[in-house]
């Protein structure tokens, strides 16, 4: 039992992460219409403001290492340190949480200039040309992030106060050895957030309901007047935001690198077509279905009957959704049938 | 006597001299020319008249080796620097015998090449293959994945390119898949179980129960083996052993079984990142904080370096592992080294920089003592090869199997460590005399000289 709830939180917890960048690829692709390649590098580069913040604040000046006698070395101190004393430390020990702030208006100066600047020329293109341009969008900046930060991981901790584990197994009755990382239920807690607020702006605000409206019938939105292409504008820089915010909380739990973006992307792709084209409710249930589904696969009873199951249960299971229900859980009629 | 003579059908005292003198000349013609016998062959990359000569350092700039590397190749650069008279020489003034002088090898100016091996056999073989078709490398060095050691060993006995090999810890490297051209200084995984099993004993006792993590590929095998070996030869009991995917990232999958399994070890057959992120995961998941079957729960990693220590902080603390040398050991050889390291890059040289730096000397050495890049010669050489003063004490380059002995360190996360680099303290320096083996027990051909 203890297992299987941990696994669980396992599940949730990476299916959080694929949720939340499915969910920008569904409003992206609900909205304009385009099949966003390079949605899994707008999540590195959320990783990466966390990295760039972290460094921002560690800039440090070399202090000799009087302890190391028989050569020259040196140690770095951050300024930070140096001008504030602990406060400066509890700055840079918070440089993840303060990184989030940071990374709204980034990401979305990136999402606007990225669809204001160069997806919009591919509207009325086909989705194969969409395709194309979008995913060499994203081998470019998975490159500039190379050349700028190397090809090696780079760690953004979590504050030191939430870098232990949570005793949950005694809180809710189950065994004391149940206990979870706190920086992962906070990033569980995080995305669903994140997600009810998505859906909350969409369905409680009248923006939402206009791009809700936008979605269904554009041109006669249109004809009542309303600017629906610049809303759309504004949900593809939301869209940028959430999977940005996404890998920002993502990089204490695992150091990015320049790849990131394109680990997660595939297995994003998989969970909207298993939730459905354009279906925002089916990205988000197939996100954490999905997440569970790998993470138990990743048991060893079960790895003991199916050996490497961990590795392909997302795609193994996609194909049998799609045998079944070929729109997806729940797609809808005359998404991407053209 | 006379008709005898005319006959000519007798030897004659004139004849018989000329005979011996004859064939004496003939005999000892091959000893005039033995020396120089493969003067008269060509081989591949024969530098000839050239005034330098090249080699490549093909290692892990991206992947999860890449820490290791990277400091290889500040090793390696050094190495050249030494070879060419350049710096202060560093092991060149301690390594006996030593037949450098500082001149290059064989007179001809040491330059380099380097490589990425991205930590994936299939891109260090191309890398390799660059090398020595394009570069015209004599000899090539590096790891840091006993994956890549071996593919790229195989590869140097097809080509006829000598290959030193950096960091590589897998049993097989020097077993099963052992070469007549690749030769590992590094230490191996049967070797590490060896020098940990007493110490294991004596600070854990004989009664535990171990979960193993295993890296999925030649080196986690084989050191889960030698590990897994020791252990239950203790008396300890295997819980479960798991193989996870090299560069896997999020290990919490891997780690939420071990909460439960009633292990009260966690033995993580883990290098590099892999290493660091699984060990801060587990220290994450609390299992530090357990306490299982009465038990204080443990984590032990077999293969420790100071660059992994580095980057799991404050979780390596108290951990037990063992490692090949560490910048910390006194002896004449590793302080030259340290010093000349610590001068030219301002930090102490990791064990990955130290196997690639002596390997370098010793392959020059081995040119120099040969007097010819000629490999079949040189390999001769290098096999049964014994040296001192490159730190560990006396080693020897055993020719069965191309396996270097010499002393192990058995390692612990420092409590309180004195300095930034103070990160492994050195809990025994186990000889080397409770290390070997015989080099049949992991098979193997090491293959032609000649190829």
């Amino acid at each position: 039992m203890d297992t299987i709830f941990l696994q669980v939180l396992n599940g949730l917890d990476k299916g959080g992460a694929y949720a939340l960048i499915a969910l920008g690829l569904t409003l992206v692709f609900g909205t304009l219409g385009v099949v966003n390649f390079a949605h899994g590098a707008i999540f590195m580069l959320g990783a990466f403001c966390a990295v760039s913040f972290n460094q921002l604040l560690t800039m440090s000046k070399k202090v000799k290492d009087e302890s190391i006698t028989f050569f020259e070395a040196f140690k770095e101190q951050p300024y930070l340190e140096i001008w504030f004393g602990d406060t400066g430390t509890m700055i840079i020990d918070y440089s993840v949480p303060i990184s989030l702030v940071l990374a709204v208006p980034v990401m979305l100066v990136i999402g606007l200039v990225m669809e204001r600047g160069l997806i919009r020329h591919f509207y009325k293109r086909s989705h194969a040309e969409q395709i194309l341009f979008t995913f060499g969008m994203a081998i470019v900046l998975q490159e500039i992030i190379k050349s700028i930060f190397g090809a090696n991981p780079i760690p953004a901790p979590a504050p030191d106060i939430v870098s232990g584990s949570a005793a949950i197994g005694a809180a809710i009755g189950l065994g004391d050895s149940v206990v979870y990382p706190w920086w992962r239920l906070i990033y569980l807690a995080f995305a669903a957030i994140v997600i009810g607020a998505v859906f909350a702006f969409l369905k409680l605000t009248t923006f939402g309901m206009v791009v809700r409206a936008g979605i269904h019938d554009k041109e006669t939105v249109g004809l009542l007047g309303i600017n629906i292409e610049r809303r759309f504008t504004i949900i593809f820089g939301l869209a940028a935001v959430v999977s940005g915010l996404a890998g920002v909380m993502y990089a204490p739990i695992l150091p990015p690198d320049y790849h990131l973006g394109m680990d997660f992307l595939v297995l994003s792709f998989v969970v909207v077509v298993v939730g459905g084209m354009g279906s925002l409710e089916g990205a988000v249930a197939a996100g954490f279905l999905l997440g569970i589904l790998q993470s138990f696969a990743s048991m060893n009873e079960i790895k003991s009957i199916l050996p490497g199951i961990d590795q392909i249960i997302i795609y193994l299971v996609a194909v049998v959704i799609l045998l079944v229900r070929p729109r997806g859980l729940m797609g809808k009629k005359g998404v991407m049938e053209d | 006597m006379s008709t005898d003579k005319k006959n000519g059908s007798s030897c004659s005292r004139r004849t018989v001299l000329k005979s011996g003198a004859a064939l004496g000349a003939a005999s000892a013609m091959p000893m005039f020319y033995t020396r120089d016998a493969w003067a008269a062959k060509d081989f591949r990359n024969n530098p000839g008249n050239a005034s330098s000569v090249t080699i490549g350092f093909n290692v892990p700039q991206s992947g999860a080796y890449a820490d290791e590397g990277a400091d290889e190749l500040r090793a390696f650069k050094l190495a050249v620097k030494h070879l060419n008279g350049e710096g202060d020489g560093g092991m060149m003034q301690t390594m006996k015998p030593m037949n450098l002088t500082g001149n290059g090898i064989l007179g001809k100016k040491v330059e380099f090449v380097t490589g990425d091996t991205q930590t994936k056999s299939d891109a260090a073989r191309a890398s390799a293959k660059r090398m020595i078709e394009k570069d015209r490398v004599i000899m090539f060095s590096g790891g840091s994945s006993s994956g890549v050691a071996v593919a790229v060993q195989g590869l140097a006995q097809e080509m006829g390119v000598i290959f030193m090999a950096g960091l590589t810890h897998s049993n097989d490297t020097t077993g099963k898949d052992k070469r007549r051209y690749g030769f590992r200084h590094f230490f191996n995984a049967y070797m590490s179980g060896a020098a940990l099993g007493p110490v294991l004993e004596s600070e854990y006792g004989t009664n535990r129960r171990a979960y193993h993590l295993t890296a999925d590929y030649t080196w986690g095998w084989t050191q889960e083996e030698s590990i897994k070996n020791t252990t239950e030869a203790l008396g300890w009991e295997t819980a479960k052993t798991v193989r996870t995917p090299v560069g896997a990232g999020d290990f919490s999958q891997y780690i939420t079984p071990v909460l439960n399994s009633g292990a009260d070890v966690l033995i993580l057959n883990h290098y590099g990142k892999d290493m660091i992120n699984s060990l801060t995961q587990a220290i994450q998941f609390g299992l530090r904080d357990k306490n299982v079957n009465g038990k204080d729960f443990q984590i032990i990693v077999p293969l420790f370096s100071r660059l992994m220590a580095q980057g799991a902080g404050e979780n390596i603390k108290g951990i037990l592992g063992t490692t090949n040398w560490n910048w910390a050991l006194q002896d004449a050889g590793s302080q030259a080294f340290v010093k000349a390291f610590g001068q030219e890059y301002g930090f102490p040289p990791s064990q990955a920089a130290h196997t690639c730096y002596v390997q370098t000397l010793l392959y020059a050495n081995a040119c120099e003592m040969a007097g010819t890049f000629y490999p079949p010669e040189v390999i001769k050489q290098l096999e049964g090869f014994k040296f001192d003063g490159m730190g560990n004490g006396p080693t020897e380059y055993r020719a069965e199997d191309h396996q270097c002995f010499k002393d192990v360190l058995v390692v612990k996360g420092n409590q309180n460590p004195s300095s930034q680099f103070d990160l492994l303290e050195i809990v025994q320096e186990v000889p080397r005399a409770q290390v070997e083996y015989d080099a049949k027990i992991f098979g193997g051909e090491l293959g032609p000289y000649e190829v």
